[in-house]
């Protein structure tokens, strides 16, 4: 199992009354598989990624990936683990506005030493099909190019799991397609993918999706089979 | 890629606040080094400027010197003059005279060998000038029936150990005779005449003015016929000196000394008030030649501790402005690039989160943030320093040669970087412990 979240809770306290995020939420992800997490907005799904990318550390329960808890680490022990271990995607991309793509997908170099980096970056951008935009700054690309150099980004360091918050929400069908093959596609070479999402079709990708109401876990539905458009 | 690329890819995006940064660390730097050149300036011309006075003190002083030694000299030289027309101031006559004679008639009878002029002039004595061996009788000129003094000198004996100097009294020649006032002026002698004195002739070689002596009664001929009209071959009566400008406490006694051991049986009596008149006016024109010396040293000291006074009042001033200018530029800047680095961080909240998220740690985060102030101080202190530097040397009008310290340079480059982080040093620790996940869930 790569990624394993066991019974975890997690209430935010605010000035107003606490927000119970999640309710003793369990999911398990093995390795080659690809699940989404459904919901509406505010049903928990982003903290439930946070927890599972050991950037939000659970109330109660726990979490291993590939066999360790990250939240017995140290703050930078973590760090370095997520740096290794976990890919992120994000609705709104979060790239850095001054790094051009080739740069970019490199950032994570800087937190752990890949080997032969730019050669795997390059290969990464060619075989996402923004090697013409190599140079170019976040600003300068598209939003499905954008979307495509995190993409990149995060699978640059081979990691065993991978979290996508959103990442066709800003897309066009076409772009959508494209990432969501390549999330796939990382899953068929032994990764391990949570999607977190409301869009139907990039559920449909899933080989399990988890339905989260008000921060609890409603029911498991069947795997279907994704339907490329 | 390192954390340096990702400084500079920054800095380059972000050019304008970069610079804001530079400016304010290279102004703060440039404030430094300016103020410091310039005090150095400031230093270096006070040195040249008291240099010059000190000089142009000592030229003056040295000049005075030479005027005053001139005019020592000079006024020394007439003293001497003077006195030395008071005439010899010491004589040494046999030891069985008795002085009273000379005192009551002006004459000595006693004799002591010739021998004993040349004896004294030939010895180690250096307390006499002037060494004058004379006969002398009181006798009649008969020819006249006139009283008279009579003095044979052969004129003065140099001295082996005394410079050889013009003489008191010049030579008479044998066959010629030097006539006092009271007697040419009633017989009406003419130089060059013919006279006959107790049946010898003399051609008159020269009448004297008067002097209102027993001079005006005297008659000068050559030491050998004088000796031989007086029946007194090798004897003299007694050896005139004048006593040395020596500036001894009792110079008679001395002489007295020396005349003792040289020529036992002689004595020695000083013409006290020739001899005081003599001294007095050596002192008196050494003591204003000293005084004017003195004041002349004084006005100099004074003009130069007025300047020095003034350039160091100056110096403080000017010392003052930059303890008061240098701080402010400094902490301004500190509080600017604070100001700038907070905007900074808090415009990266998006970037300093994903980058956690991807792994980097808060060390690195901190170290983008304080790596980026120090490039800033450094190229600030670069830039900064030439500024001030080229600012200073300009207003400070002193080659860069002279002004350049290299002690300034490094306090530049260890200070703006330092100044720098500082001033970075509460945002960046902001930045290194954002945490990630409430940037995330913020976007």
């Amino acid at each position: 199992m790569l990624l394993d979240i066991d019974q975890v809770s997690k209430t935010y306290h605010t000035v107003g009354p606490d927000v119970c995020a999640l309710d003793e939420v369990s999911v398990s992800v093995e390795a080659g598989q690809f699940t989404a997490v459904q919901g509406p907005s505010g049903c928990g799904k982003s903290t439930l990624l946070l927890i599972a990318g050991g950037l939000l550390a659970p109330d109660v329960g726990s979490v291993q990936i590939d066999g360790r808890n990250p939240y017995e680490l140290t703050a930078d022990e973590r760090a370095k683990f997520r740096a290794t271990h976990i890919g992120f995607v994000f609705q709104q991309f979060h790239l850095v506005p001054y790094l051009d793509v080739l740069d970019n997908v490199l950032a994570p170099s800087v937190a752990a030493a890949v080997p032969q980096a730019r050669e795997r970056a390059e290969e990464l951008i060619r075989q996402f099909g923004i090697e013409h935009r190599l140079h170019h700054t976040p600003g300068q690309l598209s939003t499905g190019e954008r979307q495509r150099t995190a993409l990149a980004r995060a699978l640059l360091h081979d990691p065993k799991v991978l979290l996508a918050d959103e990442p066709t929400g800003n897309l066009d069908r076409e772009n959508t397609e494209a990432v969501l093959g390549h999330l796939k596609e990382f899953t068929a070479k032994g990764g391990a993918v949570l999607l977190v999402s409301h869009d139907e079709h990039a559920i449909s990708y899933a080989d399990e999706v988890i339905r989260l109401q008000d921060g609890r876990l409603v029911k498991p539905e069947p795997a279907q089979a994704a339907t490329p458009v | 890629m390192n954390v340096l690329h990702l400084i500079l890819r920054e800095m380059q995006h972000r050019v304008g606040s970069s610079l804001l940064a530079l400016f304010s660390v290279s102004a703060a730097v440039g404030c430094l080094v300016g103020a410091l050149t310039l005090l150095r300036a400031d230093d270096v011309r006070t040195e040249r400027i008291l240099s010059d006075k000190e000089q142009d003190v000592a030229d003056a002083v040295a000049a005075k010197e030479a005027d005053v030694a001139q005019a020592g000299a000079d006024l020394e030289d007439a003293m001497r003059k003077i006195t030395k027309g008071l005439g010899f101031n010491i004589y040494i006559l046999p030891g069985d005279q008795d002085v009273n004679e000379l005192s009551v008639h002006g004459i000595v009878s006693k004799t002591m060998p010739a021998s004993y002029a040349t004896k004294l002039a030939d010895s180690d004595i250096i307390t006499i000038n002037h060494l004058l061996p004379m006969v002398m009788e009181k006798t009649t000129w008969k020819e006249f029936e006139e009283d008279i003094i009579l003095i044979g000198t052969r004129g003065e004996i140099p001295l082996k150990e005394r410079a050889l100097k013009k003489p008191l009294l010049q030579q008479v020649p044998a066959g010629s005779i030097v006539v006092g006032y009271g007697l040419h002026s009633k017989h009406g002698f003419k130089k060059d005449q013919k006279v006959k004195l107790n049946g010898r002739e003399f051609t008159v070689k020269e009448t004297l003015p008067e002097r209102g002596t027993s001079d005006d009664a005297t008659v000068w001929i050559s030491l050998a016929e004088a000796q031989d009209m007086l029946g007194r071959e090798n004897l003299i009566n007694m050896m005139q000196a004048l006593e040395c400008n020596c500036a001894t406490e009792d110079r008679v006694a001395e002489i007295r000394r020396d005349l003792a051991r040289i020529l036992p049986g002689t004595q020695v009596i000083e013409l006290g008030d020739r001899a005081l008149a003599r001294a007095e006016a050596r002192n008196t024109a050494k003591k204003t030649a000293q005084e004017t010396l003195k004041r002349q040293k004084a006005a100099g000291a004074a003009d130069l501790q007025r300047e020095k006074t003034g350039r160091q009042k100056l110096k403080d001033e000017h010392e003052g402005f930059a303890a008061v200018l240098v701080p402010l530029a400094v902490f301004g800047a500190a509080i600017w690039i604070g100001v700038l680095t907070f905007g900074n961080v808090r415009q990266r909240r998006s970037e300093i989160g994903i980058l956690r998220a991807i792994g980097l740690q808060s060390a690195q985060i901190l170290t983008i943030f304080l790596g980026k102030a120090l490039l800033i101080g450094i190229v600030g202190a670069v830039v900064g320093y030439a500024g001030g530097f080229v600012v200073g040397t300009t207003w400070g009008g002193e080659s860069a040669a002279i002004l350049f310290a290299p002690s300034d340079m490094l306090l530049a480059i260890v200070m703006a970087p330092l100044l720098a982080s500082l001033g970075s040093w509460i945002p960046a620790m902001l930045a290194a412990r954002q945490d990630p996940a409430v940037v995330l869930q913020g976007e």
